[in-house]
């Protein structure tokens, strides 16, 4: 099939009579491929760049302006093995992107510092105890001020300014002990400075912003990889609209380059990119990736259509609305941002474990300098043991106790093919006790299949195939794919609304409507067997068959339900289906929990019903119809399959066909939330044993150094152990 | 002891060179892509006058994700 390719929206003016353009790479994954790739661009003339980025699975090429059709790079990819598709940098990435680089500079900034004031710190802490005059101590001393403190303005931004936002919206968060600590030591040592102080702590300020930078950047480089591979398999979709340019002529676009009032051509076989009206033309359409519902729906002027609906029979115009303009969207949108503003009350962990620390430890930091003051220090002296109990107590373990857990989860989970979306989605996921699945998507698969191909012969099977290919109908298109046809037969015709015929060796074969084929009693039969299917009849002129076609069950949907059930979790199944097929696929999966024919508002309502009795559930949908609940549930999983919304509403994203990282996702969420609580014990701990040193005021830098490095590698290396998870079915 | 008065400010200056260097090569853009950094380091030179459809990558042992 050939049809032009316009990528012109990608591309992109570099400057000096340069073009960019940033393609997106499937299969990328090791040091051969990117040579070969860079090695394979490269080699075209007038390429001036080609590079690979690895980590992102994308390639970034450069050329001389208009010398090249970028069409021309992907299909030189194809050719090397590779497919590749445009790619266009959305906002949220690019914040992200930016905010990674940002936090890297931070860490620098602050690595430098620590090393440096280190460097100052360890001859006075060994000076103390040998001969250093206090000279040269106030020297070291005023030397680090110069370089923590602008170090810590700078590098502790991203601590600041999210305390500040906290505290601002009457909140407390883990930053704001982390931020009244800094300032505070920061603060007292230059005091004690100016006072030639024996001790001073801008190495425990500066190396504390450190160690909580290192996870903070950890935390956003896995979650802006996550991103990005996400942004990829959007991109490597390549979802493109034929859209009219002219009055009668027609242009294959991506789908980013069309806008609402667009007119868009939808051919038989197609699924629609985009939202929009019917303006002419009559068809039937398969709604079912948008409403769960897989009988087909008639098509005429006036109709919505929302983009993954799969058009069966006749071509269409549709004119794209903007993005709310549909009624089921409207009405789909207003139900989301009534669930997602409930959403937003869930309290992290962190942010709860926060809640009880912060006021408990400067209630004893306070408590300390007013014992102090009663057992007759001064007023100075007792100031200064209340800051080193804030030192000691400052949160570094537990600054890093769960995003390091969480960096190294979200890891091990990416490999099992789960994205996240949101960073709780880990802690939420752990809870879950009950899960509810759509049927259509989510538990069968979006591709048609053949259901009794094993009762065809495969002579017949193949020929059927090879007659299929000549036409657009979905369903012969399923019985084309299904019988790995190739060639087509020669001469086939299609009688539109009937099927396909050709002639071969004498016999003429038909494909099509049972009616078409004279093959209605067989079909009945079947339809008897199964109601849900539908039927695709095929004659040789003797004999007849029949195919049933209808979505099929994931591979693994059965396994991975029993799997649940060995983790003590309810699952339940509330599909805008009908009854008979939504009961069919009930029954094989051994699920007693079933309902048919449930609106989106119902969905919502029986989740708030389980919420109101304090059950955990977890929704696992792919279609616009489900976008509601999926925010409205403790937590949330799509396939990647799944319409853009509910995607993206969705926490947690799933690739593949198999439906076993759903039990992979809870696995690892349920280690990672169990690996959370210890690290936070730890530091607890920790601190039990910090606390009544810096009480009993004898903390010199040197103590709190150590104990702040000992106890976030003990939290660090706790965390790698959420890499991995003990299969209990084993 | 005289000699911490060009000493420390050496060695404050060295790291100052140092950060500096590495807030350039964040600029210039050489952490965008730390996995691909660490293949090329061990990946082999470009062969020359290669033509470029008979490069095969050898097979790899790295599993794709």
């Amino acid at each position: 099939m050939q049809v032009t390719r316009d990528f012109s929206h990608y591309v992109k003016d570099a400057g000096a009579g340069l073009s960019h353009i940033d393609l997106a790479v499937e299969g990328v994954s090791c040091a051969g491929c990117m040579s070969k790739i860079e090695r394979g661009l490269s080699a075209m003339p007038d390429v001036t760049l080609a590079r690979v980025n690895l980590t992102d699975r994308r390639v970034a090429l450069e050329w001389k302006q208009g010398a090249l059709d970028p069409a021309r790079f992907i299909d030189r990819l194809a050719e090397l093995g590779y497919k590749a598709y445009p790619y266009e940098t959305a906002g949220a990435e690019a914040v992200e992107a930016e905010q990674s680089r940002f936090l890297l500079r931070c860490l620098g900034v602050a690595a430098f510092a620590t090393m440096n004031v280190m460097m100052l710190s360890i001859p006075v802490w060994s000076g103390n105890v040998s001969d250093m005059i206090p000279e040269q101590r106030d020297f070291f001393h005023w030397l680090s001020a110069l370089i923590a403190l602008p170090a810590a303005a700078y590098a502790g931004q991203p601590f600041f300014r999210s305390a500040w936002s906290a505290l601002r919206t009457g909140n407390v968060n883990m930053d704001v002990p982390i931020s009244i600590g800094v300032i505070l030591a920061l603060g007292m040592s230059v005091v004690e400075t100016f006072n030639h102080a024996e001790h001073a702590y801008f190495d425990a300020a500066i190396m504390l912003l450190t160690f909580l930078l290192v996870g903070r950047f950890l935390d956003q480089s896995m979650r802006r990889r996550t991103r990005a591979v996400a942004g990829n398999l959007a991109a490597l979709k390549a979802e493109t609209a034929t859209k009219f340019v002219g009055a009668d002529e027609i242009s294959e676009v991506p789908v980013a380059a069309i806008d609402p009032g667009d007119i868009v051509l939808l051919r038989p076989g197609e699924r629609c990119a985009v939202d929009g009206t019917v303006i002419e033309g009559r068809s039937e359409i398969d709604q079912s990736l948008i409403t769960g519902e897989t009988r087909h729906v008639a098509a005429e002027q006036g109709t919505a259509v929302y983009a993954g609906s799969l058009n069966m029979t006749g071509t269409l115009r549709v004119r794209v609305s903007a993005a709310s303009e549909g009624t089921l969207l409207a009405e789909i949108t207003r139900l989301l941002d009534n669930a997602l503003q409930a959403r937003s009350r869930y309290v992290r962990l962190a942010d709860r474990a926060s809640r009880l620390y912060a006021p408990v430890v400067h209630a004893t930091a306070l408590l300390t300098i007013l014992g102090w003051v009663l057992v007759g220090a001064s007023w100075h002296d007792a100031i200064v043991i209340g800051v080193a109990v804030l030192i000691i107590t400052c949160p570094c373990a537990l600054g890093l106790a769960i995003p390091t857990v969480q960096t190294v989860a979200s890891g091990a989970m990416f490999r099992a093919g789960v994205l996240l979306n949101s960073g709780d989605s880990i802690e939420r996921l752990a809870e879950v006790d009950h899960i509810i699945f759509d049927k259509t998507g989510t538990l069968t698969l979006p591709d048609l299949e053949v259901v009794n191909a094993s009762g065809i012969p495969e002579d017949v099977f193949k020929l059927a195939g090879q007659l299929a290919l000549a036409s657009h109908h979905p369903v012969a298109a399923a019985v084309a794919r299904a019988s790995n046809a190739k060639a087509p037969l020669a001469g086939a015709v299609e009688e539109p609304g009937q099927g396909v015929r050709a002639t071969l060796d004498g016999k003429e074969l038909r494909l099509g409507r049972p009616s078409f084929c004279a093959a209605e009693q067989l079909a009945s039969d079947s339809r008897d067997l199964d109601p849900e299917a539908s039927i695709v009849a095929f004659t040789d002129g003797e004999k007849s068959y029949v195919f049933c076609v209808r979505q099929g069950l994931r591979p693994d949907a059965q396994a991975t339900i029993s799997a649940l059930g060995l983790r003590n979790i309810k699952v339940e199944i509330l599909s805008g289906d009908r009854e008979p097929a939504v009961r069919a696929a009930a029954r094989a999966l051994g699920v007693s929990d079933w309902r048919a024919g449930v609106t989106p508002a119902d969905k919502i309502a029986r989740i708030e019903e389980l919420k109101a009795q304090g059950i955990k559930v977890m929704m696992v949908g792919d279609g616009l119809n489900d976008a509601p609940s999926l925010a409205a549930a403790h937590v949330s999983m799509s396939p990647i399959s799944a319409a853009h919304l509910s995607q993206a509403t969705a926490d947690l994203v799933f690739l593949g066909k198999p439906l076993a990282p759903v039990v992979a996702a809870i696995d690892f969420s349920r280690k990672a939330l169990l690996l959370m609580r210890q690290n936070l014990w730890l530091a607890i701990g920790y601190n039990v044993l910090a606390v009544p040193i810096a009480i009993s005021g004898v903390v010199t830098p040197l103590i709190a150094a150590a104990a702040m490095s000992g106890s976030s590698i003990l939290v660090m290396v706790n965390a790698l152990r959420a890499r991995r998870v003990t299969d209990r079915r084993s | 002891m005289e000699v911490l008065v060009y000493l420390v400010p050496l060695a404050l200056g060295l790291g100052l060179i140092g950060l500096l260097g590495f807030l350039w090569s964040l600029k210039s853009g050489q952490y965008d892509d730390l996995e691909g950094a660490a293949w090329r380091a061990i990946a082999d030179d470009e062969p020359p006058r290669e033509v470029a459809p008979t490069v095969e990558a050898k097979p790899s042992t790295v599993r794709p994700a």
